[in-house]
C-alpha cells in the first residue's frame, strides 16, 4: 500500500474572530489523500469554522494552515465547497446554476453546458434541467449543488452539514449517492454534520470536537472498506460504531462550557 | 361571489352617492358636475384631452425613463463602496426632502420651460424611490450566495454583474412602481408651472390651467380623469414588466393550492 499523501495541515491553530471569545484553541490535524473525515461535535465547537479556515473564506489567528501545498486561498480552484443552504441562484435553471462554478473560472459556454448536463445527470436531475430552484424540493436542490462542486473536479471536497436540513430517508439516500460519486471522481473530503449515523456511514475518520474553547476530543477510525451500501446500517458493528461515537459526544457534552 | 365584482359594485354605489348628492344638494352642475356631464365634456374636448395626454406622457415617459437608468446607475455606485455610500446618500435624501415646487422656478431657469423642465421635474420626482429600493436591494444579497461566490474566485465584476443586480431586481421593479405612480404626476405638476409658455401644445397640466381660468369645471374633471387613465397606464407598464422579469423565478408569482 502507498503512502497516504498528507493535502491538509493545520499546525497549532487558534482562530478567534476579531477580539471575542476563541473559537478553535490549538488544533493540530492532517488530512490524506482520499480521507473522508467527518467532523461533529455540539453547537459552538467550532467545526463549521475549520471548514472555512480551509476554504480560505476566514482567516486563522495563530499557526499554520496549509491546503494541497499553498495557503488555502491559492488553492481554491481545487477545491470546492458545499454549504448547508444549497445556495442556487433562485434566477437560474438547474442547468444554469449547475454552469455557474465553470462560469465563474470562464469556461467556453458549450463546454460548461456538457459537464453540468453530465453531472446532472449523474445526479439523476436531468429531467427537470430547466426548472427553477423553487420548483425543486429540498433534496432535489442539494444533488443541484453537489452536481455543481462536482462539476469542478475537486481534490478536495468540503460538505458543511449539507443535509442537515433533509428528512432521513433523503438524507440517507443522498448518503449513498455521496459516497457513490466518490468512487466515480475520487475526492477527498471534509465533512460537518450533526447526525452521528451519518458520520459512521460516510466516514473513515471522524473527530469529535468540544466547545468552550472549540477544540478535538478525539478521534475515531472507521475501518469499514468502500464501497458501503445501505445494508451496512444494519449490522451490528456499525451500531457499535454509532455508539461509541455517542459516548464520545456526551462526554464533551456533559462538560459545561 | 367573485373577487372581481366588489370593486365594481363599490363603483356602482359611489356613483349612484355621487347623483344622489347632487340631486338633494342643489349644488350647480359648474361646482358639482354629474358623470354623464364629465363624459360629455370629455367627448366634446376629446381632441385637446388626447393630444394633451400625448404630450404628457412624452414628458413623463422621458422623465421616467431618466429616472429609471440614472437612478439603476447611480445605486451601482451607491451599493458598490460604503464609503461613496457615506458621502452621496444623505445629500441624496436631502434632494428628496426639498419640495419641488420650491425648486421648479430655478429648473425652469436652468433647463428652460417646456420639455426639458417638465422632464427634470419628472425625473427629480421619480429618481429617488428608484435609488433607494435598488441600493436596499444590492445590499441585502444573501450572505450565502456571497461566500458561495468568493469560494468561486468570482471577480467584482461577476459578484456584481451575476450575482447582486439579478438579485436586487425584485427591488428595482418595487422603486419602479412606484416611479411609475409619480411621473405622470410630475410631468403634470411640471406642465402646471413651467408649462405655460410651451405655446399651442400644452399637457394636462396645461390644460387643467386653462379649463379652471375659463371655469369649464366638467372639463377639468374630465382632465382627472384623463390623468388618472394615463397614470394607470404606466402602472400597469411595469406591472407588466414586473412580471416579464419575474415570474418564472420569484416567490412573489409563486402559485399557491387552495
Amino acid at each position: 500500500m502507498e503512502t497516504p499523501e498528507p493535502i491538509v495541515n493545520f499546525h497549532s491553530v487558534t482562530k478567534r474572530y476579531g477580539s471575542g471569545p476563541v473559537v478553535l484553541d490549538n488544533i493540530d490535524l492532517t488530512v490524506c489523500r482520499g480521507d473522508f473525515v467527518t467532523f461533529i461535535g455540539p453547537s459552538g465547537c467550532g467545526k463549521s469554522t475549520v471548514l472555512k479556515l480551509v476554504s480560505g473564506l476566514s482567516p486563522w489567528t495563530t499557526g499554520s494552515v496549509s491546503v494541497l501545498g499553498a495557503v488555502p486561498r491559492a488553492a481554491r480552484d481545487r477545491q470546492a465547497f458545499i454549504f448547508q443552504d444549497a445556495t442556487l441562484l433562485p434566477w437560474l435553471t438547474t442547468q444554469k446554476n449547475a454552469e455557474l462554478a465553470l462560469r465563474l473560472r470562464r469556461m467556453p459556454a458549450a463546454e460548461r453546458t456538457a459537464k453540468a448536463r453530465e453531472m446532472l445527470a449523474l445526479v439523476g436531475l436531468d429531467r427537470v434541467r430547466e426548472y427553477y430552484p423553487r420548483q425543486l424540493s429540498g433534496g432535489m436542490k442539494m444533488r443541484v449543488s453537489i452536481a455543481r462542486a462536482l462539476t469542478l473536479a475537486p481534490q478536495l471536497l468540503l460538505l458543511d452539514e449539507p443535509f442537515g436540513a433533509l428528512d432521513e430517508m433523503t438524507r440517507n439516500h443522498l448518503n449513498e449517492e455521496l459516497l457513490a460519486l466518490r468512487a466515480q471522481s475520487p475526492f477527498t473530503a471534509m465533512f460537518v454534520t450533526h447526525s452521528v449515523a451519518e458520520a459512521v456511514f460516510l466516514s473513515n475518520r471522524i473527530v469529535v470536537m468540544a466547545a468552550g474553547p472549540g477544540r478535538f476530543h478525539a478521534e475515531v477510525a472507521v475501518d469499514f472498506g468502500y464501497p458501503r451500501r445501505s445494508v451496512l446500517r444494519e449490522r451490528p458493528e456499525f451500531q457499535t460504531k454509532v455508539n461509541e461515537v455517542s459516548r464520545l459526544l456526551h462526554q464533551v457534552e456533559e462538560v459545561p462550557a | 361571489m367573485r373577487l372581481w365584482l366588489l370593486p365594481v359594485a363599490s363603483g356602482a354605489l359611489f356613483i349612484a352617492l355621487w347623483y344622489g348628492v347632487r340631486v338633494y344638494s342643489g349644488l350647480q352642475s359648474w361646482i358639482l358636475p354629474t358623470p354623464l356631464e364629465i363624459m360629455e365634456a370629455a367627448w366634446r374636448e376629446r381632441t385637446r384631452l388626447l393630444m394633451a395626454a400625448g404630450n404628457t406622457a412624452l414628458g413623463a415617459l422621458a422623465g421616467f425613463l431618466l429616472a429609471g437608468s440614472l437612478g439603476f446607475l447611480t445605486s451601482l455606485l451607491l451599493g458598490a463602496s460604503q464609503s461613496l455610500r457615506a458621502s452621496l446618500y444623505p445629500w441624496l435624501l436631502v434632494l428628496q426632502m426639498t419640495p419641488v415646487i420650491v425648486l421648479t422656478p430655478i429648473i425652469v431657469l436652468w433647463a428652460g420651460p417646456g420639455l426639458p423642465g417638465i422632464i427634470t421635474v419628472t425625473w427629480l420626482i421619480s429618481y429617488f424611490p428608484i435609488v433607494a429600493n435598488m441600493t436596499q436591494g444590492l445590499l441585502s444579497t444573501d450572505l450565502n450566495l456571497v461566500a458561495l461566490f468568493r469560494m468561486g474566485n468570482a471577480s467584482r465584476l461577476q459578484e456584481i454583474l451575476l450575482l447582486r443586480v439579478p438579485s436586487a431586481m425584485p427591488y428595482y421593479l418595487a422603486g419602479l412602481r412606484i416611479a411609475a405612480t409619480l411621473a405622470p404626476i410630475g410631468a403634470i405638476f411640471g406642465e402646471y408651472m413651467v408649462g405655460n409658455s410651451a405655446g399651442g401644445t400644452g399637457g394636462l397640466g396645461f390644460l387643467v390651467y386653462s379649463y379652471n381660468t375659463q371655469i369649464k369645471i366638467p372639463a377639468l374633471f374630465a382632465t382627472a380623469l384623463t390623468s388618472c387613465l394615463l397614470g394607470f397606464i404606466f402602472v400597469a407598464a411595469v406591472a407588466l414588466l414586473n412580471w416579464a422579469v419575474l415570474h418564472k423565478w420569484h416567490d412573489s408569482f409563486e402559485r399557491h393550492d387552495h
